[in-house]
């Protein structure tokens, strides 16, 4: 299956997602870089990185979002072809208007950098299938701005549909409801805070995040 | 022509940064601050001409993110 991780100036894991994939796919995925207009042709699965696109500048996934390759993300995602975004990823979507809702700074103010207990709130969905409903898992997250904020009417829309993907057990940034990864209407764009490709072999101290990429292969295939 | 774009968060919206600066003016000993909230200031310098429109459609697809941001835009004619 062809995939493709988009980079922008200053994602910065990028490679990691790489190896993820090739590790699961067996097949490396295309790099894309931001300028680039088209994908390409028969992609399955569009990979949006963590990182500091355009140095956070404006906002995070501010400046990334309205890069020429979002143009063609979208269109993607509109005709159904899966697109995951990790941390800044999940910035970059939910700026350019794939996801609901808003990321902002940690209500602690600090970066928070470690592994974090979380709900698999929803394993029904393209992205979760290899894990059960209400499954503890642990994956690690990095980030200053991952408090997700939205109104209350889509907050609620969002638990009612079953597209809150994962929930933090503990407060880690103030988001509401901690949620930590949410899905679209349509069921096939994923944006969350942690990093599931920094969990996937024994010597990352831990393998939840494999599964995530397993699960989506697996469905994509 | 320039413009001025003030970007603050909407009413209700967690401000954690202001949060720390209130509490900063405290530890300095500055009483009787109810409440702070931070934004930003754009400024833009723009052809003659641009109309207000122009400018709050920069702001609805860039210079502010309406989901959680109101933005004021204010000319400064003459500069």
């Amino acid at each position: 299956m062809k995939s493709a991780v988009i980079v922008f100036p200053g994602s910065n894991c990028d490679r990691d997602l790489k190896v993820a994939i090739e590790l699961v796919t067996g097949h490396a995925p295309e790099m894309v870089w931001h300028k680039e207009s088209e994908l390409p042709a028969g992609i399955g699965l569009i990979a949006i990185p963590g990182g500091f696109s355009y140095g956070d500048y404006l906002r995070s996934g501010a400046m990334a979002a309205r890069s020429p390759v979002m143009r063609a993300v979208s269109e993607a995602a509109g005709r159904g072809v899966p697109v995951l975004g990790i941390c800044n990823g999940f910035q970059v979507l939910t700026e350019a208007g794939l996801l609901p809702g808003a990321l902002m700074r940690n209500a602690g103010l600090s970066f928070v950098s470690r592994p974090v207990a979380l709900t698999v709130e929803n394993a029904q969905s393209l992205f979760t299938a290899r894990y059960r409903q209400g499954e503890a898992i642990s994956i690690p997250v990095a980030h200053h701005d991952g408090n997700y904020q939205a109104d209350g009417e889509t907050l609620d829309r969002l638990e009612g549909e079953g597209r809150v993907a994962f929930r933090y057990s503990e407060s880690v940034n103030g988001s509401a409801r901690q949620i930590a990864g949410i899905i679209n209407d349509a069921g096939n764009v994923l944006g969350m805070m942690p990093h599931p490709e920094r969990a996937m072999e024994p010597a990352h101290g831990n393998e939840d995040g494999r599964r995530l990429f397993e699960g989506l292969l697996e469905a994509v295939a | 022509m320039k413009a001025r774009v003030f970007v603050t968060l909407k009413p209700g919206v967690l401000d954690p940064q202001g949060k720390a600066i209130h509490h900063a003016l405290e530890g300095l000993g500055f009483g009787g601050v109810q409440d702070v909230r931070a934004g930003k200031l754009i400024e833009l310098d723009l052809a003659d001409g641009t109309s207000d429109d122009e400018i709050a459609d920069m702001c609805r697809k860039l210079l502010a993110n309406t989901v959680i941001e109101n933005f004021r835009i204010e000319r400064l004619e003459n500069a």
